[in-house]
């Protein structure tokens, strides 16, 4: 067991190196230099801003001089914003979009999961068929759509909850949070539906079921652990999905967290901020992926059992 | 005679997707739009790019269907002109995908051995990766050239493609009629060709099905940040962006648009869950 975690963080190291320089020679590869801008700068102010940032060394140099930095957790200096790092933008967005992408995985969790359970339980009645219409649409609707509709109708129709902004005004998390999680309770909805219905097949649960236990415990005893099992498997990819719906959901409520900063960056040509987020986006991934694989592990008996 | 493996198993699919009226009726969905798309520029009742600012954000009327954007666009005719792109790219990057995927996986699934391993490691390890933020990443440094586009999302989209026919490979693999050509001395292509690849068609043809509206939600999700497809130049992704830059007094540009996209991907995703149930009821939802 141990084994089979540390085998699979063995991997994961080199793979975020190798990331990380890919992204670094792709950025490099990028037409124009990062100050290019708007108005030409005399030749002599050029050359200093390339020393400054370390833009006139050798290629190879500048690599290994940034991995080195990288790995010290020193992303650079944003080419943007004067004065500011990467690693200082990267901290100020980052609990921004923790928080609401932890708000957006329980209100999947808790909806998605419930709905999924109560469906399989009552298979092919009604409180089957409505949640998972309902889950069908959820996965269809994208979020850049379902957000822009949810203020429409409850910011700008009804009035009831701000349309924009994190933090500042009450009530403010609550569209965000939604809107982001939706598609998420969509897809929990239907897994745990689909693992509930094959664990309920399973003949430890009729056995529980010969022994005279009541329902509500089989299930909640018995079926959940193994039905669940796809849920956790799919929220380490999930986390990649967050990331990128976040993107989404903070352009259209204009929330100060990563996800914007990186559009931003991206619209702006900030080289070292895209390249700088680009590779805290993948090593989150890749650890949120690593987390998921270790916990399907856990709750696997047999694989726990093998170790 | 030669020709039999192919029509046969396509008959079967098309008369057993056909049994299912549900999936029948999203088929014919799905045949409307496209034709709308191809048909665009003699159907469209107005220009897609011709802005008269006389006319700007019009109401829905009898002239102009659904409105008119804030430029004086009519919006029907850019809604069919965006389906274009938009099944453009579903249909262009799944090929892609395609290609790539069903060739990495009958290699992978037919040499076996450390072939295989070494080439399906590499798809776990791509599984791992943020490919949104590398074609984002993309787009940046290169342009946002249409075809990059494709191209990128494509080369993203093949992964799950990759396995499922290295799976059905494997299952292949060990029937007596690939062992008895293999025993006649037939050419590794000449057996791709001929025996095994005409038995994966049914679950590549419901994957790619399923595939096409992720292709589609990813150019609409680029194209909503305006990383996608530039102006004058419109995907439905595009429109439902200028669609939220004027809701608040204009909701049509933003509801319209958003339906049509929606009712697509409904149509789409159904449409291959039919497909998979008619098919194969072996292959798992994911």
């Amino acid at each position: 067991m141990l084994q089979v975690i540390l085998k699979r963080i063995a991997i994961a190291i080199p793979v975020i190196l190798v990331v990380a320089s890919i992204t670094f020679f792709l950025v490099r590869m990028a037409p124009g230099g990062p100050f290019d801008a708007e108005k030409v700068v005399p030749p002599q102010v050029m050359k200093n801003l390339n020393a400054v940032y370390n833009l006139d060394a050798p290629l190879l140099v500048q690599y290994k001089d940034y991995m080195f930095n990288l790995v010290q957790g020193d992303f650079g200096p944003s080419f943007r914003y004067p004065g500011r790092s990467v690693t200082e933008m990267i901290f100020t967005g980052l609990p921004v979009t923790l928080e609401l992408a932890l708000y957006a995985i329980l209100i999947a969790m808790v909806i998605g999961g419930v709905a999924g359970v109560l469906a399989a339980v009552k298979r092919n009645t009604a409180l089957d068929y409505i949640p998972m219409t309902i889950a069908m649409i959820g996965i269809c609707m994208p979020t850049f759509l379902l957000g822009p509709l949810l203020v429409l109708f409850f910011g700008i129709h009804l009035e009831l909850l701000p349309v924009s902004g994190w933090g500042s005004l009450s009530g403010d998390k609550i569209l965000p949070s939604i809107t982001l999680g939706a598609a998420y309770a969509a897809y929990i909805a239907r897994l745990s539906r689909g693992g509930m219905l094959e664990t309920l097949g399973q003949d430890y649960i009729r056995t529980a079921r010969a022994k005279g236990l009541p329902e509500y415990q089989v299930i909640l005893r018995h079926a959940l652990q193994g039905g669940l099992v796809p849920v956790v498997s799919f929220l380490g990819p999930a986390i990649a999905g967050l990331i990128g719906g976040s993107f989404v959901v903070e352009t259209i409520f204009q929330i100060p967290g990563l996800g914007r900063f990186y559009v931003e960056a991206a619209f702006n040509r900030d080289y070292t901020m895209i390249l700088g987020t680009t590779i805290f986006f993948s090593a989150l991934i890749i650890f949120f992926n690593l987390l998921s694989d270790i916990a399907v592990l856990l709750m696997n008996p047999r694989a726990r059992s093998e170790a | 005679m030669k020709r039999e493996p192919t029509k046969l198993i396509m008959g079967r699919c098309l008369e057993k997707a056909a049994c299912k009226q549900s999936c029948c009726w999203r088929g014919v969905i799905l045949c409307i739009l496209i034709t709308l798309a191809i048909l665009a520029p003699w159907i469209a009742p107005h220009s897609y790019s011709y802005q008269n600012l006389d006319l700007g954000a019009q109401p829905p009327s009898s002239t102009f269907f659904l409105g008119t954007d804030t430029l004086g666009r009519d919006l029907f005719s850019r809604i069919l002109y965006g389906a274009r792109v938009s099944l453009m790219v579903g249909f262009v990057a799944t090929g892609v995908a395609l290609v790539i995927g069903v060739s990495w996986g009958i290699i992978a699934g037919y040499f076996g051995g450390r072939v295989d391993s070494i080439m399906m490691r590499i798809v776990d390890v791509l599984y791992g990766l943020p490919f949104i933020i590398f074609i984002i990443l993309l787009m940046v440094i290169f342009g946002r050239n249409i075809w990059l586009l494709f191209g990128a999302i494509g080369a993203v989209e093949w992964l799950t493609m990759a396995r499922i026919v290295r799976g059905q490979v494997l299952t292949i693999k060990n029937q007596e009629y690939v062992l008895a050509a293999q025993a006649m001395g037939v050419s590794n292509f000449q057996m791709f060709r001929k025996h095994i690849f005409p038995n994966i068609l049914g679950p590549i043809a419901v994957y790619a099905t399923l595939t096409i509206p992720q292709v589609m939600l990813l150019e609409a999700f680029l194209s909503f940040l305006g990383l996608g497809i530039q102006p004058p130049m419109s995907s439905w992704g595009t429109l439902i962006r200028y669609g939220v830059e004027s809701m608040e007094e204009y909701s049509w540009l933003l509801i319209y648009p958003g339906l049509t996209f929606t009712i697509t991907l409904f149509a789409l995703n159904f449409f291959g869950d039919g497909l998979r149930d008619a098919l194969d009821p072996k292959i798992s939802s994911d």
